[in-house]
């Protein structure tokens, strides 16, 4: 490597990341993201626990919920000094992390078969276009029926949502590939496969991502409506069973705690894709997730 | 002397798009010889057929009749003898400058990795990009993507190299200095090239030999030998040999660019208010 390589390339890995970060620092961004959280957070107490306001009244108010979850003997027996908490955080990611990357394994190459060949498309994409606009929870008792277990029909249904989505989003990015990349590659002399590898491939990257950030959420989606359908641990099912209780606290607790879980969940799906756009990374000026 | 023998050769071509109800005939009667070691610059009014006609001479389109030839073979599909420097840019945005000048060879594997770097290296440098080599496209400007694609042209050896208005949408300036830079590239080295463009001036600055389209569909209206000396610079536009040449072409380019007016009711105003000018 010449000394120019050595002098072109940045920081990496987690250098680069402290680098953005302290850099963020000095823009506007985390500060108004605080005042943003706090003002809500102060709307919400205000109208909950203030003014008392029908129907905010009903549910537990901010300093309440954050009490208990920061209680290392909680009122209503959960917080994150409990076990059970963590458990069910433990099992949803579990399960978001098989079905996400089922659907992911399966949605992008179909996708981008569906995309590449004219044929292959006309047949699969007719089925997909007819699977596709049934509800996910129409699939409910269907794979429940398929499946006499638990853990299973919510994997399925998990990963059946988010495989839609994958697999139309990689399809869409490959015909978004401008046909002249095509071309300057046909008179390169590319064979077809060499076309899948090297235009194909990255052409349909940010469709791609753009799809998988979907897609988590609508992982997210199904796999809660399925843990409070039929479920065993899981941030659903934490939902659900306080709720049949009347651990209201719990409840919100566990819905704050979705909120955060799928956050971070897209911002690594953010994250690998600008590992693998560096391209664009560059060009756009933008920093990480 | 070099060698002006005949490379290509297109014979009575007919194409036309759109369903049999809508059938718009865009080149017809396409009669054209392409030339070794010289340069061929195309040019025609806007939306006359011309990038039609470097689909057809690289073989991304075929003819609905009549023949493209190149040393005696007919022309069916895309080959890196016939490289193509685009319209728009299409370097892939996904490859660095470097990655993208040895894209060609190294999915063919026609050449040693060591001899690879090195043409890569030297055409990098030919074009002036030798610090931006481990830059991505969308970091380049206009001016240098377009040389980066030259490079990644170049570096094939085609038996012909077809450019599609290669420098439009570039500024004035950087125009300019594309076009004195490729003159050089030209004059340095024997090369066979098909330029198209819309710009007169550059297109006699340029030829050996100039071919002028008619309107759609499109033929040669006529082929014009450009016998200015070599070497060639920009300075040479204002001498009388080149004002003569672009006086001759601008008619006939100024004719069929208006046929593209006339039939409709704007466009007859139009011509006639043009026609009212000194
Ligand atoms: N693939 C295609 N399908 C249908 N029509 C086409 C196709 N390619 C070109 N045409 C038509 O052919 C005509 C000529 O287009 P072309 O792009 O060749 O012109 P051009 O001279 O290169 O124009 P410009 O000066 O804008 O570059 C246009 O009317 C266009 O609509
Ligand atoms: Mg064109």
């Amino acid at each position: 490597m010449s000394d120019r390589d050595v002098a072109t390339q940045g920081p990496s890995g987690l250098s680069l990341f402290l680098y953005k970060t302290k850099k963020s620092f000095g823009t506007p961004m985390p500060y108004l993201a605080f005042v943003g959280i706090g003002l809500w957070l102060f709307t919400y107490w205000l109208l909950n626990e203030q003014l008392k306001i029908s129907p905010f009244n009903k549910i537990p108010g901010p300093a309440e919920v954050l009490t208990e979850w920061f209680s290392q003997d909680p009122i209503w027996g959960t917080s994150l000094f409990t076990e059970d908490y963590w458990q069910n955080i433990k099992a949803s990611c579990l399960r978001i992390l098989i079905a996400f990357s089922l659907a992911t394994g399966l949605g992008v190459p179909l996708g981008l078969f569906m995309g590449w060949s004219k044929k292959f498309k006309d047949y699969t994409f007719p089925v997909l276009e007819l699977l596709r606009p049934i509800p996910i929870l129409a699939w409910v008792p269907l794979s429940i029926v398929m499946f006499q277990s638990f853990e299973a029909p919510i994997l399925f249904l998990a990963t059946l949502a988010s495989f839609f989505v994958t697999t139309l989003n990689t399809m869409l990015g490959v015909q978004s590939i401008d046909e002249s990349y095509f071309r300057a590659a046909g008179c390169l002399g590319s064979k077809r496969r060499h076309v899948f590898i090297h235009v194909v491939l990255p052409g349909s990257l940010p469709f791609v991502f753009t799809g998988l950030q979907i897609s988590i959420g609508v992982a997210w989606f199904s796999l809660v409506a399925a843990e409070m359908i039929s479920g065993e641990f899981g941030l659903g099912y934490m939902i659900n069973a306080s709720y049949m209780v009347n651990k209201y606290v719990t409840m919100v607790m566990a819905m704050l705690t979705l909120g955060f879980v799928g956050w971070i969940t897209s911002a690594m799906v953010r994250a690998a894709g600008s590992q693998m756009m560096q391209w664009r990374e560059k060009a756009l000026g933008q920093g990480g997730a | 002397m070099t060698e002006t023998s005949i490379l290509m050769e297109v014979k009575n071509v007919f194409k036309a798009f759109g369903e049999d109800w809508e059938r718009e005939k865009v080149v017809e009667n396409l009669n054209l010889d392409i030339k070794r070691n010289q340069l061929t610059a195309i040019v025609g009014p806007s939306g006359c057929g011309k990038s039609t006609v470097v689909n057809l001479l690289a073989g991304f389109e075929s003819p609905d009749s009549g023949q493209i030839m190149m040393e005696g073979g007919a022309v069916s599909g895309p080959s890196k003898d016939r490289l193509v420097v685009f319209q728009e840019t299409a370097l892939m945005p996904w490859l660095t400058t470097y990655q993208n000048v040895t894209f060609g060879p190294k999915l063919r594997g026609d050449m040693p990795a060591r001899s690879l770097k090195e043409a890569a290296d030297r055409i990098i440098d030919t074009v002036g990009l030798r610090e931006f080599k481990d830059k991505y496209p969308l970091q380049l400007s206009g001016g240098m993507q377009r040389r980066a694609e030259l490079a990644r042209a170049l570096i094939n050896q085609p038996l012909v190299m077809i450019m599609d208005e290669p420098f439009r949408g570039l500024d004035a300036m950087t125009r300019q200095l594309m076009q004195e830079f490729y003159l050089r590239l030209c004059e340095e080295e024997a090369r066979t090239n098909v330029f198209v463009t819309s710009e007169l001036e550059e297109a006699i600055i340029l030829a050996d030999s100039l071919v002028v389209l008619s309107n759609r569909p499109t033929t040669v209206r006529e082929v014009i030998q450009i016998d200015l000396p070599r070497p060639r610079n920009l300075n040479m536009l204002s001498s009388p040999e080149a004002y003569d040449y672009k006086r001759h072409a601008m008619e006939m380019l100024h004719e069929e660019a208006l046929k593209s007016f006339s039939g409709t009711e704007s466009g007859s105003d139009f011509l006639k208010s043009y026609a009212q000018q000194p």
